[in-house]
């Protein structure tokens, strides 16, 4: 029997923010494992007494990737203290603002933070141009910018790129490790998408700016509609809004979902073994209200609950059964969970141990301990589109059994790596069609004469109860608990998809859902820790990065053998 | 401030410095190498040439840069970059990441080496640990330093401890910044602390130029646009030197002059003509957003010229006003957000109209952005003195 080796893996690189995974490996699997937040910035603490209308931009510095969820779930949970909804155009605006958004969020984080773990560099640089172009054609019959000449001249960017000892990003990569399945060509597709996807983002960042001024942290939100009333109004804006539309859903059709498809085919070993999903709870709030109400029946995300991965049954989500536990994070608190909206976020720092490595008996993290119902949740679109399976809301049923059906697999292989990464994809088209629906509900609202893009409010005088809206940011459920009294915020405290995902233990000792779904995880070079980033990687958690920049340091690739 | 005076002699010796190293460099060869290179990355020469005058009127030199800046280009020698991550929320990255102020600047950017970057490297954990070391210790006093966000500095910086051995950002930023060329502060959290800092400032968040003390230049913004972030990063690349800067250590050719100056919306305020309430027929006619709170008088920034997103929109275009997202403690000073700054001293002009004094508004403001600092008015023009002043009266 071999030892137990315990691994640090601490920067997590490829995401947003600071996030520590450490390991237990014996016989060359994951025994144990933990995760932990390593920076705390005290977002909560600087908010209360600040004036609401100010909230929102605060916090969408939360992260600057999601900006707009932050920026729009704030707004929310102030319209629903002060007991307002915005106008229909301003709902439709925000719902076609966030759908650029998702698309950015997902395009970017597929090829530029996840597609690596997927494909080998090494492999894509041996990769036979003409059988590239083979394989193109057999995921997709009008496959994205594929031709041979095409692939011909990726491979002498590669080679050209590897020779120089720039390697960029790719530096210190994991080449040829034996995890990789997919043969040198689909290596190649992969890879040439990487580099296409850097246009694509520029794209849907201007999608965003149309309406919301500029992207990253957009600014025309403002509590009670939007500001960006000229935009609205002028017809040139709606057509600069739809033809990015149509480039981006060549891509989404033609380059993503096909990738997808080339996955899940090589790796069908992993999606049917279910590799990567320790998880038997999802959780999805709901998002893009379809009506002024915002009734959660009615949103183009579900909104639902699934326990123990049974698919039959879906409750409603109820946010009074929302708690955290600070019990294994660096916060005061008592020895339970506790509704956020009667938490504080008080900081208790008990460092590491001396080798420096996390005090796993104690506080490890700054990321608290959310539970529903006292369970541990998975959010993010692998439960998104679980639930809305379920429920068999809208097409998301059609569209997941038609991937499944193409791979021979069952539904319950979704739960795994290889369907949390395919799900992302099936969202992100069905986005994209529903961002045309609400380009057309603006112009039809529009012809009506309603020009309305703000509803007027008044301040409580007296302190207001907690109120949240539930919303669905690209990573996973997003919840913002306020209370206001005058124009002043009395309470703040924000539950972020991440904190769901990246949860430390409870008091109860259940694991958070990456530390559960790296259990059993195979890791047969501690160096090369391949399947824990795949892992990690596809719950997206966060952050979206890739810039033509390079890197002259030519030592580590001495290794690996080109042929030039 | 730095003045126009100063500023023409600044240029004149620029000048003088890059011909004399042009002259050393350059050769026909350089440029018919540099001419394969474009080709090959499917440009002509002429969009290089275009490519260069865009560069000049951006970073808002005169004319006879056009022909150095083409040069400078062909023969600079490529330089490691370090890039570190401390409390931040990566919108800078982000903003980075936008760049297509035209595409060459990607071509010229790959002459730059990203040795290190959290958010875009391959591997993960001591692999990249070992990697930052080396790098540090190979372009020793070469390299530049970026630093994106905040330095939490209190109860000794333990609010950010990053790597396997759990340093803190502080003493990870002392280390890297300690021996590079130059450093720079991307955004508003590097260079003034930004939003963590923000009152209570529970984590003793400060900038760059506070938390250590060292020389910097800040390129301030929430996130800043690419535009600002590429073009002083091209200005140090192509020229080996600093652009001239204010007196809060931001360069002048982005941060001179107030977003007020060339607002959209200037002739409006002018005019006296205010949208008052959201989406009301003023919002809708384009009209001046100062009684919704705009601090577009109080904020040196060049938004108002470049836009974002290559020119898509911004916020004042999208009807809502400018929150000074580049000047210190900005979520401070500034809030609340929606209503005008009471003590700015800015006079509306009270019926339509009724021309503003703006000159007298910007005067004040100069002043009262560096009194309100504690910065001494002594800044060189090239580099800016390493002051122990604290720029926040908060501690
Ligand atoms: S300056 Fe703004 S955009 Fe940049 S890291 Fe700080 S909060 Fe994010
Ligand atoms: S106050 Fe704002 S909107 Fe009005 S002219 Fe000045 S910068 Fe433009």
């Amino acid at each position: 029997m071999a030892e137990k080796k315990h691994v640090v893996i601490d920067p997590i690189t490829r995401i947003e923010g600071h996030l520590r995974i450490e390991i237990d490996v014996k016989d060359g699997k994951i025994e144990n494992s933990w995760s932990s937040g390593t920076l705390w910035r005290g977002i909560e603490p600087i908010l209360q007494g600040r004036d609401i209308r100010d909230a929102g931009l605060l916090v969408q510095r939360i992260c600057g990737v999601c900006t707009w969820a932050h920026y729009e779930a704030n707004t929310m949970s102030a319209e629903v203290a002060l007991g307002i909804r915005p106008p229909t155009n301003a709902r439709l605006v925000r719902n076609m603002i966030n759908a650029s958004q998702f698309m950015h969020d997902h395009i970017v984080h597929f090829y530029a933070l996840h597609s690596l773990d997927w494909a080998d560099v090494a492999g894509a640089l041996k990769a036979d141009p003409v059988r590239a172009n083979e394989l193109a054609h057999q995921f997709s019959k009008q496959p994205y910018n594929a031709s041979v000449e095409h692939y011909k001249e990726v491979i002498e960017k590669l080679k050209k790129f590897v020779a120089s000892g720039q390697l960029g990003p790719f530096s210190g990569a994991y080449l040829g490790n034996k995890l990789y399945k997919l043969p040198p060509e689909g290596d190649l597709i992969v890879i040439s998408h990487y580099l296409d996807a850097l246009y694509v983002q520029v794209i849907l960042a201007q999608m965003m700016a149309i309406y919301g001024a500029k992207n990253p942290h957009p600014q025309s939100l403002v509590v009670g509609g939007i500001t960006s009333v000229m935009d609205m109004l002028d017809a040139r804006r709606l057509g600069q809004y739809t033809s990015k539309l149509a480039e981006v859903g060549n891509f989404i059709q033609h380059a993503y979902l096909p990738d997808i498809d080339l996955i899940t085919h090589f790796y069908k070993d992993e999606f049917s073994e279910g590799w990567g999903c320790g998880s038997y709870n999802f959780l999805s709030y709901g998002g893009f209200p379809e009506t002024n109400d915002w009734k959660a029946e009615y949103r183009y995300l579900p909104q639902g609950v699934i326990y123990d991965r049974d698919l039959s049954r879906v409750e409603k989500v109820d946010e009074r059964h929302i708690t955290e536990s600070v019990v294994h994070s660096w916060y005061k608190g008592p020895n339970k969970g506790v509704y956020p909206g009667e938490e504080d976020t008080i900081p208790e720092y008990t460092g590491l141990n001396d080798d420096g490595t996390l005090k796993k008996d104690g506080k490890y993290s700054w990321i608290k301990a959310p539970r529903y119902k006292g369970k541990m949740m998975e959010v993010g679109p692998l439960s998104r589109m679980l639930v809305g399976y379920a429920l068999n809301h809208n097409n998301i049923r059609e569209l997941v059994d038609a991937y499944l059906s193409k791979h021979n697999a069952e539904p319950r292989q979704m739960f795994s790596t290889v369907g949390r990464t395919a799900a992302r994809a099936i969202e992100t088209f069905y986005i994209w069609y529903g961002a045309h629906k609400w380009a057309d509900d603006l112009v039809a609202n529009l012809k009506q004469g309603d020009e309305r893009t703000w509803t007027r409010f008044e301040y409580p005088e007296e302190e207001t109860n907690t109120s949240v809206a539930l919303y669905e940011a690209p990573r996973g459920s997003l919840a913002h608990f306020v209370r206001i009294k005058g124009k002043k915020v009395t309470h703040y405290q924000v539950v972020v998809p991440s904190t769901w995902n990246a949860s430390p233990r409870d008091e109860k000792g259940q694991r958070g859902a990456y530390e559960e779904s790296l259990i059993g995880l195979p890791v047969p070079d501690t160096e090369e820790p391949l399947e824990v980033l795949r892992t990690i990687h596809s719950f997206d958690p966060c952050l979206a990065c890739a810039v033509h920049i390079t890197d002259v340091d030519s030592g580590k690739i001495k290794k690996f053998k080109v042929e030039v | 401030m730095t003045s126009s005076k100063d500023l023409q002699g600044y240029y004149e010796s620029l000048l003088k410095e890059v011909d004399e190293k042009l002259n050393d460099l350059y050769s026909k060869e350089t440029e018919e190498e540099f001419n394969q290179k474009l080709k090959e990355n499917g440009f002509s020469r002429r969009d290089f040439l275009k490519w260069a005058s865009f560069l000049t009127a951006t970073l808002m030199l005169p004319p006879a840069f056009e022909s150095r800046i083409a040069k400078a280009a062909a023969i600079k020698e490529r330089t490691p970059i370090i890039w570190l991550h401390m409390a931040e929320c990566t919108g800078c990255s982000e903003s980075f990441l936008r760049t297509r102020e035209p595409d060459i600047a990607t071509l010229i950017f790959e002459q730059v080496s990203l040795t290190y970057h959290d958010t875009l490297m391959m591997a993960s954990g001591e692999r990249v640990e070992k990697h930052l070391d080396e790098a540090i210790q190979r372009y020793k006093g070469k390299y530049i330093c970026i630093i994106e966000g905040a330095i939490p500095t209190k109860d000794g910086g333990i609010y950010l401890r990053v790597g396997s051995k759990g340093e803190t950002g502080l003493e990870r930023a002392k280390r890297v910044t300690k021996d590079a060329k130059v450093n720079l502060a991307f955004g508003t959290c590097a260079a003034f602390g930004g939003v963590q800092a923000a009152h209570p400032n529970p984590t003793g968040a400060k900038g760059v130029h506070d938390a250590l003390g060292i020389e910097i230049v800040n390129v301030p913004g929430c996130p800043p646009n690419s535009v600002n972030m590429v073009g002083t990063l091209l200005h140090i690349l192509l020229f080996d030197k600093i652009p001239p800067l204010d007196l809060l250590y931001r360069p002048l050719w982005a941060y001179g002059s107030r977003i007020h100056d060339y607002c959209e919306r200037r002739a409006h305020f002018d005019a006296g003509e205010f949208v008052e309430e959201w989406g009301d027929e003023g919002a809708k006619k384009g009209w001046c957003l100062y009684k919704m709170g705009c601090k577009g008088p109080l904020t040196y920034n060049n938004c108002s010229r470049y836009r974002f997103n290559q020119g898509t929109n911004w916020p004042i275009g999208a009807g809502h006003g400018c929150i000074g997202c580049s000047e210190p403690n900005f979520w401070d000073t500034m809030a609340p957000f929606e209503e005008p700054n009471d003590e700015s001293g800015i006079r509306i002009p009270a019926s339509k109209g009724v021309e503003a004094a703006s000159d007298e508004i910007g005067s004040f403001l100069a002043g009262a952005t560096a009194a309100a600092v504690g910065i001494h008015a002594a800044g060189s023009i090239i580099r800016a003195k390493a002051s122990k002043t604290s720029q926040k009266e908060s501690e």
